[in-house]
């Protein structure tokens, strides 16, 4: 860079990129992937590496946009009920309403759409508190799915799209075709988040709303957008899980959401807006997709998993209050070794 | 006057603290006496709000003399001094929003009836006999929320008293009240005063400071000047203390060619905030808006900026129809807003200076649609040059900055899109004099490259100063347009309570 008449950085380079969450969050991820490696049989396959990204593939998906949401400081937790939704439109339409599979795909994303316009729209423009809206909002799509096909589940779906789902993008490898998709819209999601003039806005409008407005941010409009791009998110998510297992069925995905909030958090986003980036949550995905891999080996159950998710996730949040007291006591101790 | 052999109420001499790398005091000293209303002055990072700090338990000294009543006192919490008898009135208070002003008073310590219920009626009755002793009108049982600032500050004075405070230090009272609220803050002072009591009197106006004190001591980085009776000393010598020089002209307005019109705003209205506002502002000039607190004065520039709307009516600017509440569009058509709370409204204080300069031209720094920090810290950098802000480096938090720093900085993120008419609102209020010569020198200069300006403020000697004309509005109606060389504090107090005395006459 040209010269500056100030200090760009008031850390050096190496200290910023390593005392984050972020950087704490992806040493975890690759320490429990060399244990793994080591330890548990098996982990090193490439069937295991397969399935595990084949599983994280619906968190990843709406991990990208609930974390621009959650950087605004609010939360969507109707996610996992438009994935659900989602699921029974595709069977119903391409079962039942004899539709093509790709009309069925996209009429489903477009429904996911328009339930995160109805968040959005509630939480943005009516200014209501987006932890209620989406309680509510969860029970509502995830009511109308069942609705739809009650009990039953539609499975006879053309074998060219579920093996669509599996494919691997080199035969016998362990990276399966979604993987493509997901960097590309992994990378338009950091753009959007990280270099483009909206993102910079995103983040405003979680530190202060109020001078994000004054600066000629469209807080609503903001806010609005990441909710209705969550509910399409979500809904390919859907089509996805639907594809992956060959079956719609209204309680797809049930409790979905929270793994995707927990995963988003313990990349390191803050809950009350503002701060984090987006390899974070997607670290987060791939630590708890490899911890419940490497224990399902092992022949852990899943409550045994989720115990250890559930701590790993406390752990994480608690660490950074306490890190930022000892560095701020580090901090006022220095000038008395001066003395 | 009492005996002079009297202790002191509070010593602090060569008292010094810091906070890791940075001595925020070095050598801070202050001396007050009973029944003296002492003023503590100094420019913004000169140690005051240390020192008070200190003095009220919130902070603990890394060494030198705290005496408080005579003994030596050593407070490591703020209930400790207040149980001493220390009570500290801070520029906003924080009440209990939705518990009644008796509530509040008597929070922690209410009256109780047998069976340790809460004695409402007692509790009334003593908050009573507290406001009638300060000569004020409040009623006890009515909810916390809403009332102003000045009313707040009655309530902790008020606690104070019933504390038998026997020092109230009030940091920068006034700077968020209205002349009549200022006056009957000065009333409750004085009776304070009378009763023996010591007060310590923070504030950047120096004739609130002449008007209520009668001792001075100026601090300057950190360290103890000088102290004063307010009789033997006088404005410039104060001033000099606490710049350590010799300040000229504080409001160099500088004669600028008056060019077109900019922005004519015509009969706006906006139902219980402003009615029938028209005004026009041309290039170079700059037209101040003064009038009470409270009497619509922002509220006209928001509207005109955009972040509200407004009922009816037109803002025209260069000619061109600006569309109702549209930030962006304002901002497009060449409008630049500073607003009054710069730690609200002004700046995204967790964000950094960078980002904060860069945030309202960031889309015209993006390339090939990609914004990086690279350019932003490099406009930033050229902003925050032109303007001499201080700053360790440019990605800190705008919070690590001192106010006049981060006013510096607002100005600079609003002057990066070359604007054609700049608002400000308030636009020295709670800095230091150096930076407010510093601004009111910008504003200046920017009138003199053709920039049409619009200035609010509380501070009539700054709207006189700085002014080509003076607009003065009183409860949301214009009602005096006033050129400079008529622009007296008569005429502009006049017609900034017009409509009280009509009302009264009819």
């Amino acid at each position: 860079m040209t010269s500056l008449n100030f200090r760009a950085h008031a850390r050096p380079a190496w200290r910023r990129l390593l005392f984050t969450r972020e950087a704490a969050v992806i040493a975890i991820l690759a320490a429990v992937l060399l244990y793994a490696n080591l330890a548990v049989s098996n982990f090193d396959s490439p069937l295991t590496m397969y399935y595990l990204f084949l599983d994280v593939t619906p968190l990843l998906l709406i991990a990208l946009p609930l974390t621009m949401v959650i950087v605004t400081g609010e939360i969507d937790l109707s996610v996992a009920s438009v994935v659900g939704l989602s699921s029974v439109l595709v069977g119903v339409l391409y079962a039942h309403a004899g539709m093509p599979m790709w009309t069925a795909a996209l009429t489903a994303i477009a429904v996911g759409a328009v339930c995160g316009s109805l968040n959005g729209f509630l939480v943005a423009y009516v200014g209501l508190p987006s932890l209620a809206v989406t309680i509510g909002t969860l029970a509502l799509y995830r009511g109308v799915a069942i609705g739809l096909l009650g009990t039953e589940a539609v499975t006879d779906f053309p074998e060219t799209w579920t093996d669509l789902a599996k494919t691997r993008i080199v035969e016998g490898g362990s990276l399966p075709l979604v993987l493509v998709p997901i960097a590309v819209l992994a990378a338009a999601t950091a753009w959007l988040l990280h270099f483009s003039p909206f993102g910079r806005g995103v983040y405003e409008v979680g530190l202060g709303r109020e001078a994000a407005h004054f600066t000629g941010v469209n807080v609503e409009r903001t806010k609005f957008l990441l909710f209705v791009l969550t509910g399409a998110v979500s809904a390919l998510a859907g089509v996805y899980f639907t594809l992956r297992y060959g079956s719609a069925r209204g309680d797809n995905a049930y409790g979905l959401e929270l793994q995707v909030i927990a995963a988003v958090l313990l990349g390191g986003v803050s809950i009350f807006g503002g701060r984090g980036a987006l390899h974070g949550p997607i670290a987060g995905v791939l630590l708890i997709g490899a911890v419940s891999s490497a224990m399902r080996l092992e022949g852990q159950t899943v409550n045994a998993i989720n115990i250890v998710i559930g701590v790993l996730l406390v752990a994480s949040v608690v660490a950074t209050p306490v890190l930022n007291r000892v560095a701020a006591e580090r901090a006022a101790r220095k000038p008395k070794r001066k003395e | 006057m009492s005996e002079p052999a009297r202790e002191p109420v509070l010593v602090l001499d060569e008292v010094h603290k810091s906070f890791g790398a940075t001595a925020a005091l070095t050598s801070g000293g202050i001396t007050v006496e009973a029944g003296s209303i002492h003023a503590l002055v100094g420019e913004n990072g000169a140690g005051k709000s240390t020192m008070v700090k200190i003095v009220a338990g919130v902070h603990r000294r890394d060494g030198g003399v705290f005496r408080f009543q005579g003994d030596d006192v050593d407070f490591s919490s703020t209930a400790e001094a207040k149980a001493a008898g220390i009570a500290v009135i801070y520029q906003e208070p924080t009440l209990f929003p939705d518990l009644s002003v008796a509530e509040n008073l008597f929070m922690g310590r209410q009256p109780l009836k047998p069976g340790r219920r809460v004695d409402r009626a007692a509790m009334y009755e003593q908050s009573e006999v507290l406001f009638q002793r300060l000569g004020v009108h409040l009623d006890p049982r009515r909810i916390a929320r809403g009332l102003s600032i000045a009313d707040q500050q009655i309530i902790e004075i008020a606690k104070a008293i019933s504390l038998d405070a026997a020092l109230l230090v009030m940091d920068e009272p006034t700077a968020a009240l209205s002349g009549v609220e200022v006056d009957r803050l000065f009333a409750v002072a004085r009776g304070l005063r009378d009763e023996g009591r010591a007060l310590v009197f923070i504030s950047h106006r120096f004739e609130e400071i002449f008007a209520l004190c009668d001792t001075v001591t100026v601090l300057r980085d950190g360290a103890y000047v000088a102290t004063q009776a307010i009789a033997d000393t006088n404005r410039g010598e104060i001033v000099a203390q606490m710049v350590g020089r010799e300040v000229g002209e504080l409001f160099p307005k500088t004669p600028a060619p008056i060019g077109d019109t900019v922005l004519r705003v015509e009969r706006l209205n906006s139902t219980g905030a402003f009615h029938d506002v028209s005004f026009e502002v041309r290039a170079g000039e700059i037209v101040g808006i003064a009038g009470l607190v409270g009497a619509g004065r922002s509220e006209i520039a928001r509207a005109v900026f955009g972040v509200d709307g407004y009922d009816s009516g037109s803002v025209h600017l260069n000619g061109e129809a600006i569309p109702m509440r549209d930030p962006r569009a304002s901002i497009k058509a060449g409008m630049a807003f500073v607003p009054e709370d710069r730690r609200l409204q002004g700046l995204i204080t967790d964000g950094s200076i960078a980002r904060n300069i860069a945030s309202v031209i960031r889309r015209g720094l993006a390339k090939v649609g990609f914004l990086t920090s690279r350019s932003e810290l490099r406009a930033a950098d050229e902003w925050a040059a032109r303007l001499h802000v201080k700053t360790h480096a440019l990605d800190m938090p705008a919070t690590t900055m001192s106010g006049g720093n981060q006013q510096k900085t607002v100005l600079a993120k609003w002057l990066a899109t070359e604007p054609s008419l700049l608002i400000v609102d308030e636009p020295t209020r709670g800095i230091d004099v150096g930076t407010k010569a510093e601004v009111h020198r910008l504003l200046s200069d920017l009138a003199g490259q053709g920039i049409a300006i619009v200035m609010i403020s509380s501070e009539l000697s700054e709207v006189l100063g700085m002014a080509d004309r003076v607009l003065v509005v009183c409860e949301g109606r214009i009602t005096a347009d006033i050129d400079r060389d008529q622009a007296t504090p008569e005429a502009v107090m006049r017609a900034a309570t017009q409509l009280h005395h009509t009302e009264a006459g009819a």
